[in-house]
């Protein structure tokens, strides 16, 4: 590779040709405040705080996108680097709602760290004209606050070139640009997925759930009520994040224990239900493949990917799984199996879930999910405001003694925590279905070609005799690409997609940051979970095989059908 | 006496646009017959030695422009013509457009031809709706003619957005996109339009060419300034007698251009400004107005040729109030992708406006100074950086009317 030499701040320097100044700079131990970046997603030079001198230049640089060549001089810290930075910081700050102290990003903000790193101490733009403020509450998971925006083009950059929803985009221009969906509509008017990837991306408070912590805090102080609730595969490798533990700590203990101190009346485990899932649509799948059934089969757990499909691709509605997703499934099971057995009127029972999705909060409230009879999920929580509430009740999480889930819907094995990966259903999947099909036992339960960040893994798994090919999908982009292949001839018999780049544990919901890092670690914490438990296949579940012998019967069965399945609807894309 | 001469315009006023053969009659065409029998590096020799620099406000060299794009290797180069001419007080472009359209498109073709791209696109202001026919008859006639081998010509249209006129903004609109410049590089000469090596130049540019060819590039380089040589289409507006167009040679002046030309000052008023180079161009005192209207004189005094427009102030012009316009419209036209741009021109209009009405203070000024220096290094495209020049060139050159509004601030208090 051409490597080529510079001076930064008089540091020499070698870097490969076409290295930006920002890496270059990072080599060299030079840190270059940046703002709108976000590497390999959003490289646009906008928010001019990474601007820096280069020798020959009358005019700065933007470091995160300007490449660097033999023999360059930069100089990062000279008067007029920090005055523009200073300046540049004052001119967003001028048009910027600072109320700092109620922000949901107060303390985790890039634009506060980038002004205390700056010593910005006044705007000289006080009192002058701001751009339009649109609150935006029409979807139920996400908020939109162009008043906190901006402009930093993050959120469209995400939405764009990794998710390939495109809901929105600069509308207006100049000063009165503001992010949005086309014509200034709500984000209920366009194809938004609520994948909440946006709000990942977002360096301020412009994008942010939709919080129901307050509805949760009076539905645990009704004595009247009966709170149950659930908690996602990927949630116990993130939320340590928020209490200064590293990703990918593994804290499912203090999390539950957690969870009864503030206040809930059962605490259990989405992993349940997610091996239940497994026993669902592993039988679908070994119905469809030996009877001849719509293939591929494509995975259901991802509420995002399925208001995409049902947006762009409802063509393949005939190859979705039936299957609910597992909070879904817990849902209509926590108002009807789990009342029944301990003697609730299931009126009384809320039922909150702890996700790591943004778009679990729409799934909850779509129209089918009521088979209990009533809404089956009353509220959901992000990793995020499950944080929230547990730093407002001044738990000190870090050290909490670990407790166990509470019975009959608490106990999972490694199949089902793998959940929160990519590939983790298709290997849970293949763990059943190989064993079910072939009445053997595996060597090993690892399938490695379906893990890890690549975007689109395929593999090839001989059952008994019949090689069944998979593939997995991370990210709507990557499905978008996997579909168009399967619609140009690939074939395949079942595919996995998750809506989030990395699965669950990259979710929408997450602790902020979530980068590629980040994913990674919280990644391995899913595996070495997996790899810690006991049971580590779907059907050795023993409180699964008490669930279908006391009240569902079998997989498939009428009364998973009616509570455990589900439809799908075509959606307009305008 | 300065003079005009007509390089670019020779033909202005001699023929119908709407005619091939009168142009073909005044030695139409030969110029890109005769580039045809040269190689494709002569031609681009010739024009670099000629050195013809851009027309549309850079000033870059136009021979090394097609070089670098002929020296990438892609399957596929194109041609465009910058035709936005949002420039206010510009019409040149229009001039030549509409009056001699094939000058345009064989400067085109010669450049399709030396570079190896077979199309080109000529990307017009919105505004000038009725030069779609012109072009396009002109362009179907040299096809029908055969005369411009396999390089072909579409126009597209603007919406109106200044911003446009910048070359990557412009590619974007071009491709259907929202107009917004991008950072370089990339350039375009690397990736273009369609992410393909893309020669972009100004109709001036692609217009001056065919006479370059046909006369040599001696010839050219030795007419006006060294340094930025050949002719100059200016455009006159304001408190002049002759509010008209002019082609001068680069080393006339602008008290040529002014009090020659333009038959000096309405109604016996004195000078007071020239702004020059359309609203993104400084103002220009009196005391400055030897200075010649070359890239680089220009430069040297803190101002820019710009597209060539030469707007004219008499001394009872109130230039805060002038200055405030200026900056109402980098407001409007700023695309509102940097920061520094899409705030900043806010800013600064805010500030000129309340000086102008009486409430302003010194520390606006040394705001407006320090905010206009950042913007001028740090915007991402040249209309950021350029939106601050005019209303510095008036705090540099005419800082007592802004004490004086300042001064009328204290009155009222
Ligand atoms: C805000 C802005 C507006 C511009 N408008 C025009 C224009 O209307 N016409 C033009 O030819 N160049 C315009 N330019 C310059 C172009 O970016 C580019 O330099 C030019 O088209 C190159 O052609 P040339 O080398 O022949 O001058 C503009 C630049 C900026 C920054």
């Amino acid at each position: 590779m051409e490597t080529v030499e510079l001076l930064i701040d008089n540091i020499p320097i070698k870097v490969p040709a076409g290295t930006t100044i920002l890496k270059a700079a990072e080599e060299a131990g030079v840190h270059i405040p940046t703002l709108c970046y976000l590497e390999d997603i959003n490289e646009i030079g906008a928010c001019r705080i990474c601007v820096v001198e280069v020798e020959g230049y009358s005019t700065l640089a933007a470091a995160c996108v300007m490449p660097v060549h033999q023999g360059m001089v930069v100089k990062t810290n000279t008067p007029a680097v920090r005055a523009s930075r200073r300046m540049n910081l004052e001119l967003i700050l001028s048009d910027h709602d600072s109320d700092c102290p109620t922000c949901i990003r107060n303390g985790n903000c890039e634009l506060q760290t980038l002004c205390e790193e700056l010593n910005v101490r006044n705007v000289r733009f006080e009192g002058t004209k701001k751009h339009e403020r649109i609150l935006d509450t029409s979807t139920p998971a996400l908020v939109r606050d162009t008043g906190k925006c901006i402009l930093c083009y993050r959120c469209v950059s995400v939405c764009d070139h990794v998710q390939g929803v495109d809901a929105i985009a600069a509308v207006n221009r100049g000063f009165e640009t503001t992010i949005a969906p086309a014509f200034n509509k709500g984000l209920i008017d366009v194809p938004c997925v609520e994948c909440g990837q946006c709000i990942l991306t977002c360096p301020v408070g412009a994008l942010y759930e939709k919080e129901c912590i307050d509805e949760v805090w009076t539905a645990i102080a009704d004595k009247e009520k009966f709170t149950v609730v659930q908690t996602a595969p990927a949630t116990r490798v993130s939320i340590g994040e928020e209490f200064g533990m590293e990703p990918g700590d593994i804290s499912t203990g203090q999390m539950v224990a957690a969870l009864r101190r503030l206040g809930f009346d059962a605490v259990m485990d989405t992993d349940f239900t997610a091996d239940l899932t497994i026993m669902e649509e592993g039988h679908e799948f070994i119905e469809r493949l030996t009877e001849g059934g719509v293939l591929p089969l494509i995975t259901s757990c991802s509420p995002g990917w399925v208001k995409y499909m049902e947006h762009f691709y409802p063509e393949f509605i005939p190859n979705m799984s039936t299957c609910k997703s597992p909070q879904q499934m817990f849902g209509a099971l926590a108002k009807t199996f789990y009342a029944e057995k301990i003697d609730l009127d299931p009126e009384k029972v809320v039922s909150v879930s702890i996700m790591p999705c943004t778009a679990k909060k729409y799934e909850a409230q779509r129209p089918e999910m009521r088979d209990s009879g009533y809404q089956d999920v009353d509220y959901v929580l992000t990793t995020r405001e499950l944080a929230r509430m547990i730093k407002e009740a001044g738990i000190d999480f870090k050290n909490l003694p670990e407790e166990d889930y509470d019975d009959p819907m608490g106990e999972s094995t490694g199949a089902a925590v793998i959940f929160g990966a990519t590939g983790g259903v298709m290997e849970a999947a293949l763990r059943t279905a190989y064993e079910v099909i072939t009445g053997k036992t595996l060597a090993s339960v690892d399938f490695h070609d379906v893990r890890g960040l690549e975007g689109i893994k395929e593999a090839t798994v001989d059952v008994d005799g019949t090689e069944v090919k998979v593939a997995v999908a991370h990210s709507l982009g990557h499905a978008r690409e996997l579909l168009e292949r399967v619609k140009a001839g690939s074939q395949y018999h079942f595919i996995e997609i998750m809506g989030c780049p990395g699965g669950c544990i990259g979710g929408g919901g997450q602790p902020i940051p979530t980068d590629t890092e980040i994913r990674d670690a919280r990644m391995k914490g899913i595996y070495e979970a997996d790899e810690a438990m006991a049971l580590r296949k779907s059907h050795d579940n023993p409180s699964i095989k008490a669930i279908y012998e006391e009240y569902l019967g079998k997989p498939l069965g009428d009364k998973s059908h009616h509570l455990l399945h589900t439809e799908y609807t075509e959606r307009s894309q305008y | 006496m300065v003079k005009e001469n007509r390089v670019v315009l020779r033909n202005h006023g001699e023929l119908d646009p709407l005619k091939i053969d009168e142009y073909i009659a005044r030695d139409g065409y030969n110029a890109l017959k005769k580039a045809f029998n040269m190689g494709q590096d002569d031609v681009i020799e010739e024009v670099k030695a000629s050195k013809l620099r851009g027309r549309g406000g850079a000033g870059f060299s136009c021979g090394l422009k097609w070089l670098f794009t002929k020296q990438v290797e892609a399957d596929q180069k194109y041609v465009v013509c910058n035709a936005d001419e949002g420039e206010p007080g510009t019409y040149k472009d229009r001039m030549i457009m509409q009056y001699d359209p094939h000058t345009l498109i064989e400067g085109m073709a010669i450049c399709g031809y030396a570079v190896g791209a077979d199309k080109g696109y000529i990307y017009c202001r919105g505004e000038y709706p009725y030069i779609l026919d012109i072009l396009n008859t002109a362009i179907g006639q040299a096809a029908e003619k055969g005369l411009l081998g396999d390089f072909s010509i579409e126009v597209r249209y603007g919406a109106g957005a200044y911003v446009c006129g910048e070359e990557t903004a412009l590619l974007a609109s071009l491709e259907g996109k929202r107009g917004e410049p991008s950072c370089k590089p990339p350039y375009p000469t690397v990736e273009g339009v369609w992410k393909k090596p893309t020669v972009v130049n100004n109709v001036e540019t692609f217009a001056s060419v065919p006479s370059i060819i046909n006369k040599g590039a001696e010839w050219y380089s030795s007419i006006g300034d060294p340094d930025y040589p050949g002719t100059k289409i200016l455009t006159l507006s304001g408190d002049v007698n002759n509010t008209t167009f002019f082609e001068v040679p680069t080393d006339t002046t602008l008290r040529e251009v002014i009090f020659g030309l333009g038959g000096g000052m309405k109604d016996g008023k004195a000078f007071k400004a020239a702004q020059v180079g359309g609203n993104s161009g400084a103002f220009v005192p009196e005391s400055l107005l030897d200075t010649p209207i070359a890239f680089d004189s220009m430069e040297s005094i803190s101002a820019t040729l710009g597209s060539g427009a030469v707007f004219v102030l008499d001394e009872t012009r109130d230039i805060v109030d002038v200055s405030c316009r200026v900056a109402g419209f980098f407001v409007h036209e700023s695309c509102g992708k940097c920061a520094p741009c899409r705030i900043g021109t806010t800013r600064i209009h805010e500030i000129i406006e309340r000086i102008g009405q009486g409430r302003g203070n010194a520390a606006d000024l040394v705001l407006l100074k320090d905010l206009g220096s950042v913007m001028a290094g740090s915007c991402l495209c040249g209309l950021g950086q350029a939106a601050p020049v005019p209303i510095l060139s008036v705090l540099k050159h005419f800082a007592e009317d802004y004490d004086a509004a300042i001064a009328r601030a204290g009155e009222v208090c």
